[in-house]
């Protein structure tokens, strides 16, 4: 496979992109409170994981094509539930802050 | 091996399904008295005519082993093998004869006494239950095989003291004789454990065959042996110190007390010291403490006997008087007289309590007629009995001048017997001229507080009632006629075993000597010339009749009052009459310091405070604090659980790469 050679060298900045992508996702799930935000943060971090796929997808095989694939779908799906339970939270609450949502503590 | 001896199983059975039957009738049918009474009986007599077979099918080989028939493997664990298996030989063939032909007779009679308890059937699926215990017990062919009728006996003796439980004194008198004999149980148990543990068997025959090689005379060993097997005869044979609960037991039904705590039961201790007849004669201590109690006790119980008025209870302690005899005779190495003793014993006290058992009918019959509550058993409301009675009141003379030892009645042979023989032993060692005093005192006693039984039961005036009078009358035909059968055996059975001095003596000593001869080499060889033979019978025959004659002429029952308007006694009558306090001591002694220390310490101490508190309450109380400082991570706020969440991945992805 002759177009694996071409690409080595830009495989450490693709992987440190993504690297970079998976800790602001980590950050601002942990650090902001609206639900949205958090919501996107969590895109984020499925993304920077896709970018590592196929970086590396590049020198191992198409397998990593195929779960990049497989995770833009399941993402689709989470968009769609997930955006659904913020909106029905919203309703129920009149606000996404996620520190408002705390019916779970004690 | 004679055909016959191979039916003793049969004998055995026979009882068990009596029970068996009369256990489901009770629960099925409870009014059908005629089929339990045909039950109850016949199998008595069915199990005794087998039992006459077998006898008569061993005397064709007296001198044969002992035949052990082995059933099946009972217990086979490593080195230790015990079978299902009964032995036949001349011991337990006379004792063979006592259990099953007292207990027919003694059931007949049950038949009219009980004849309107409501209890009926389950009263003879006790009955008969028992019968099969004692039939285990004395033909069992190894020590384990005759513990489980040891314990039969004792559970369906607890189970008959407290037949009318609902009475909490009878419940509680079952009781006593159940835990009193527990210990005594402990006793026969460690025996085992150390019989075994010695000579690597349990079953008669090998023991007996093994232990002159595996023990060493008067050794610790077997000295040891022995004395845990007296403590378990003490128990079960109701001598000092376990002897409280006999007189207890009589607050079951009279049938019971007379062939359990009698006729049968209560022997088994002698049967047990006959039958471990080597081991005892190897422990010449052990054999001496046998023959102190028993001297002990035979006086101890007849002096509490004098003062006594419930008739029963002056049985009760007249058996252990009794009882006390047999062990004399045993511990001095006449283990043929014991076991004498033991078959006279069975016929004129069985007598004695049926006798009383008729009496007490009768009072108590009246006493329901006229709807009084008095004391039936109380000799204060009798007297004049022999007017109304004529024929309780001569079979109970009978077994009155039996058991005080008139020559020519079973009595004196079997206790002058065992008198001689302790006297013989007098030049061994002058502590059996000493236990011959003892004997012989409480021989004049039993002749004195018999005689006072009878003149205040059947003679003087009647002290019942005037209502009563007319109500009082003889038993039925089917009471009375067990006692003429057994009164004919209070006179006759002496010829078992005359003096040696007249001709025919010693036949039952002759006819056991295939069971005691391992003994006699262990024993001193213990001759009375004839001269102090002839001494020792007149002596006995002048005690007899000097107790008789005191009682004769020193009682009025004239000036007798009733239960009621009786004064208080006082000093020394007080004394006896509360049987020197035993009961109290043990209360103060043993009970109480029990109670105490369950109370305040297992209860109050171990139970509520370290079980309950420490333990139950502490595992609690630590769940709870850990659980608090659990809970406080638990905040519910979900930026905290997922910070948790990243930081345990980064740990993870740490110890992994």
């Amino acid at each position: 496979m002759p177009f694996l050679q071409q690409s080595t060298e830009l495989l450490g900045s693709a992987l440190a992109v993504s690297a970079i992508l998976f800790s602001l996702g980590v950050a601002g799930v942990l650090l902001r409170r609206n639900a949205i935000v958090v919501f996107m943060c969590i895109e984020l971090m499925l993304n920077a994981v896709n970018l590592t796929f196929i970086a590396l997808a590049q020198q191992l095989g198409r397998d990593g094509h195929v779960f990049v694939l497989f995770v833009m779908a399941v993402a689709a799906a989470e968009a769609a539930v997930g955006l659904a339970i913020i909106l029905a939270v919203y309703r129920h609450k009149q606000t996404v802050n996620l520190d408002k949502v705390n019916l779970l503590s004690g | 091996m004679p055909t016959s001896v191979g039916w003793v199983w049969l004998v055995v059975v026979l009882p068990f399904v009596g029970f068996l039957a009369n256990g489901l009738i009770s629960f099925l049918w409870p009014n059908s008295k005629r089929a339990v009474s045909a039950i109850g009986v016949g199998v008595l007599v069915a199990a005794f005519a087998v039992a006459v077979a077998v006898v008569l099918g061993l005397r064709g080989d007296a001198h044969g082993a002992p035949y052990v028939l082995t059933y099946w493997s009972w217990m086979p664990a490593a080195e230790l093998e015990i079978a299902a298996a009964l032995q036949v030989d001349q011991l337990s063939a006379v004792m063979l004869m006592v259990v099953t032909g007292v207990g027919a007779l003694i059931h007949v009679f049950s038949v009219g006494y009980m004849r309107d308890d409501p209890g009926y059937p389950r009263y003879f699926a006790y009955l008969n239950l028992f019968v099969f215990f004692m039939l285990v017990l004395i033909l069992g062919a190894s020590f384990p095989v005759m513990f489980v009728g040891w314990e039969g006996v004792g559970l369906c003796s607890y189970l008959l003291i407290g037949f009318w439980y609902l009475d909490k004194a009878n419940a509680d008198a079952g009781k006593k004789a159940f835990i009193m004999n527990r210990i005594g149980d402990f006793g026969f148990l460690i025996a085992m454990f150390l019989i075994f543990q010695v000579t690597g068997s349990l079953t008669f025959v090998e023991v007996f065959e093994a232990a002159p090689e595996a023990f060493t005379i008067n050794g610790g060993t077997i000295t040891l042996i022995t004395l845990a097997l007296l403590l378990g005869c003490t128990g079960k044979s109701a001598q000092i110190p376990l002897h409280t609960w006999l007189p207890d037991a009589m607050a079951g039904p009279t049938p019971v007390s007379a062939l359990i705590h009698a006729a049968t039961m209560v022997t088994a201790g002698v049967y047990l010291v006959a039958r471990a007849n080597v081991l005892f004669a190897m422990a010449p201590i052990s054999s001496v403490v046998v023959a102190t109690v028993g001297a002990m006790t035979a006086l101890f119980a007849a002096t509490i006997a004098l003062q006594q008025w419930d008739i029963k209870k002056v049985l009760a302690y007249s058996t252990v008087s009794q009882l006390g005899y047999m062990f004399l005779g045993v511990g001095v190495g006449a283990y043929a007289g014991g076991i004498f003793h033991l078959t006279t014993h069975a016929f004129f006290k069985a007598l004695l309590f049926l006798g009383s058992g008729s009496v007490i009918f009768a009072l108590h019959h009246a006493y329901h007629e006229s709807g009084s509550h008095e004391d039936a058993q109380d000799m204060r409301n009798m007297g004049g009995l022999k007017r109304y009675m004529p024929w309780t009141a001569t079979v109970m003379w009978i077994a009155t001048l039996a058991i005080a030892g008139i020559p020519g009645f079973s009595g004196f042979f079997s206790k002058d017997g065992i008198l001689a023989a302790t006297f013989a032993r007098g030049h061994d060692h002058p502590v059996f001229y000493f236990l011959w005093v003892l004997g012989a005192a409480a021989a004049l006693l039993t002749a004195f507080y018999m005689t006072r039984l009878m003149l205040y039961t059947f003679h003087g005036p009647n002290r019942t009632g005037k209502n009563e009078q007319e109500h009082l009358h003889e038993a039925p035909w089917i009471m009375t006629g067990p006692l003429v059968v057994l009164a004919l055996g209070s006179i006759f059975a002496g010829v078992l075993n005359l003096p040696h001095v007249l001709p025919g003596g010693g036949w039952l000593e002759h006819l056991l000597e295939p069971v005691t001869e391992l003994s006699h080499r262990y024993l001193p060889e213990a001759h009375l010339s004839a001269t102090t033979e002839w001494v020792l019978i007149g002596i006995a025959t002048l005690i007899a009749a000097a107790g008789i004659m005191t009682a004769v002429i020193a009682l009025k029952p004239e000036s007798l009052k009733p239960a009621r308007e009786a004064p208080e006694e006082s000093g020394f009558q007080k004394i006896l009459l509360r049987k020197w306090y035993v009961d109290e001591i043990y209360d103060a002694l043993v009970v109480r310091p029990t109670v105490w220390i369950s109370r305040k310490v297992l209860w109050r101490f171990f139970d509520a405070g370290v079980i309950d508190g420490a333990l139950v309450n502490g595992s609690a109380w630590t769940a709870r604090a850990v659980g608090f400082v659990g809970s406080a991570v638990q905040t519910g706020r979900l930026a905290w659980y997922l910070f948790v969440f990243v930081i345990g991945t980064l740990v993870l992805l740490r110890a992994v790469m």
